[in-house]
């Protein structure tokens, strides 16, 4: 049986559909990300296990015990908010051990608590700081520990890093995995970011439209994505659009090159249009060991980003982005010049 | 040119406000012919109904902090929480006080709550009193629910309160151990603002025969010369130590300075 078990979730602000039949299981300990753009409704979702916003339909469990009528200050799930919410009339220590003090918790067992979380968060010298006194980064390392000293159950994070600049996001992002497998505490974190969500999930959510587009691991998400709107969202894609030729052989015609498929093309008929897709990184410029299919064209535009170059390349209607790395002995092509971009047919994508 | 302009308007403006409170001043300690003297207020501090009165009055105000504090911080904090959309009427009705004068507030009272009513609050002395303290919370709402209101625009009310909520805490710790701590300096200028107007108020006191400080300034100005003119410099003295001690509190908020 799952850990959180959210069921049919549905939300409606007067006319405006947000959140649309969401179903979700979760393990125990697992970490899951809601990915999305803003307004797919990942943030409505975690309110409403939060118990911010109250499900126009559908239910929500955890450990199997039914909690969607009730309060969220008895839901025991600790949360970190964007802004970081830290209470500023209370210092550090007062600010990590107010869970604790709330809920009755003898003042002998605060203390040491309250120590335990500051030395997870490596604070211990900033105890008796008040927030104002503290960086972006520290004063969401003491959310964090704040939302996690009365041991909840669930540990909900609403975009912690977004507000940080990208150095202290990169680093924090790492802490709150490490702490989070440390402590084995079930996660589930939203986030517009991919990065971050590829990096830190055991298991990510996409959403769009209020609803669950893929659910599936950061592996899956960015090799396998099921619909367009995954493909496109996560990472940069290019979509070819071709038309079947040979439905039983699996080939398809995207401008004037063919390629043979050896995925199913979801019951394409010849004549039929389809969507592919291919990673910038599956791409190479010229022959390659191992590739076996190839598109023609001509170099569009050359972008040089350190160690990959990224370039554009036309061909005819469309426009494909390859990246190579970046070799010092062999300088970047040229604007113009005719290009062969070889890849393997099995790293195609046909989307739904 | 603009310059000499600014710095003249400026001198004539302090003028304009020194110069009567320098002649009250100087009035007030010539009360013998040969030189200055605090007789007057010596008189007046002696005067065991200035003591009686002032204590009244101060205990009002005290009171009239307290009702003002536990009606208007709820009030502010959940019109911003749950209903912003009743900001405006809340504000509205906020500044009523300003437009219906306090004559017409006390006639209200007297024909609701006279002896022959259903409740017959001016029956004594003490539903007097509390019906006094009424009207000085409405008087003083105004300030009270301005200053509340912009303390709790400075804080994000929403956040703290869903982190406090997530955290385990109910409403009454919500309220009383976030919010209020958090709006304290906006809290303390209102509770000030409101001392200082509840201390030198006339009409509700005088109107329900009430031994409060405002009818005694009235009484002895009516009867003696330079014994008012003291009393008016204390007046304004409290005044002045209540809006220095709002800046003081501020400055002193450890909590509310900006990172540098």
């Amino acid at each position: 049986m799952a850990f959180l078990e959210l069921a049919g979730l549905k939300k409606s602000f007067g006319d405006l559909q947000v959140v649309n039949d969401f179903s979700l299981n979760v393990d125990q300990g697992e970490f899951i990300s809601f990915l999305g753009p803003s307004g797919c409704g990942k943030t409505t979702v975690l309110r409403m296990v939060a118990g911010f916003e109250e499900p126009s339909a559908g239910s929500i469990k955890v450990g199997g015990t039914e909690v969607t009528g009730l309060k969220p200050n008895e839901r025991d799930m600790g949360m970190v908010f964007q802004a970081y919410a830290l209470f500023p009339n209370m210092t550090v220590a007062q600010n990590i051990g107010f869970g604790l003090k709330v809920r009755g918790t003898p003042k002998a067992d605060i203390k040491p608590r309250v120590v335990e979380m500051l030395k997870i968060i490596q604070l211990e010298q900033l105890g008796d700081r008040y927030p104002y006194q503290l960086s972006g980064g520290q004063q969401q390392r003491v959310a964090l520990a704040r939302a996690l000293a009365p041991s909840p159950k669930l540990l909900l994070l609403d975009e912690p890093l977004s507000a940080l600049d990208a150095k202290v996001r990169v680093s924090l992002r790492d802490e709150i995995r490490s702490i989070q497998k440390r402590l084995g505490i079930t996660t589930i974190f939203v986030t517009h970011d991919q990065e971050e969500a590829l990096s830190i999930s055991d298991r990510i959510v996409v959403m769009h439209g209020g609803v669950a587009q893929q659910v599936a691991t950061p592996f899956e998400i960015y090799n396998r994505p099921s619909t367009k709107f995954v493909a496109n969202f996560v990472g940069t894609l290019n979509v070819l659009e071709g038309t079947v030729v040979d439905s039983a052989l699996g080939k398809v015609r995207v401008n004037n090159d063919e390629i043979s498929l050896k995925q199913s093309l979801n019951g394409a008929k010849n004549g039929d249009a389809v969507s592919l897709a291919l990673r910038p990184e599956a791409m190479a410029l010229g022959d390659y060991k191992g590739h076996d299919s190839e598109l023609h064209g001509k170099i569009a535009d050359v972008s040089f980003l350190g160690s990959v170059i990224r370039v554009r390349v036309n061909l005819g209607k469309e426009t494909i982005a390859l990246d190579t790395f970046n070799n010092s002995r062999t300088p970047p092509p040229n604007v113009g010049d005719n290009a062969k971009v070889t890849f393997t047919s099995n790293d195609l994508l046909v989307l739904q | 040119m603009t310059r000499f302009i600014a710095w003249t308007v400026f001198l004539f403006g302090c003028l304009f406000f020194v110069l009567p409170l320098l002649g009250l001043t100087e009035f007030s300690l010539s009360m013998r012919r040969e030189g200055y003297t605090f007789d007057a207020y010596r008189v007046v501090l002696a005067d065991p109904q200035f003591r009686a009165t002032f204590l009244y009055s101060v205990m009002a105000a005290v009171m009239t902090i307290i009702m003002g504090v536990l009606i208007v911080v709820p009030t502010a904090y959940w019109v911003r929480l749950k209903m912003p959309w009743l900001r405006p009427v809340v504000e509205f009705i906020t500044l009523l006080p300003l437009v219906i004068p306090a004559i017409v507030i006390v006639f209200g009272y007297i024909r609701l709550y006279n002896t022959s009513s259903v409740l017959p609050l001016m029956g004594s002395t003490a539903g007097t009193t509390v019906l006094l303290i009424c009207g000085f919370t409405v008087l003083a709402l105004p300030y009270m629910y301005r200053a509340v209101d912009t303390g709790m625009r400075t804080i994000d009310i929403k956040t703290l309160t869903e982190a406090a909520q997530s955290l385990g805490a109910g409403w009454f710790t919500i309220l009383f151990r976030i919010i209020l701590p958090n709006v304290l300096v906006a809290v303390l200028s209102g509770s000030f603002l409101t001392f200082a107007i509840v201390i030198g108020e006339f009409v509700f006191p005088a109107l329900l025969n009430l031994p409060a400080f405002g009818p005694y300034m009235q009484i002895v100005g009516a009867n003696k010369a330079y014994e008012p003119m003291a009393l008016a410099v204390i007046a304004f003295t409290i005044t002045w130590a209540c809006m220095g001690l709002i800046q003081l509190v501020t400055r002193f908020q450890k909590h509310t300075q900006v990172k540098r």
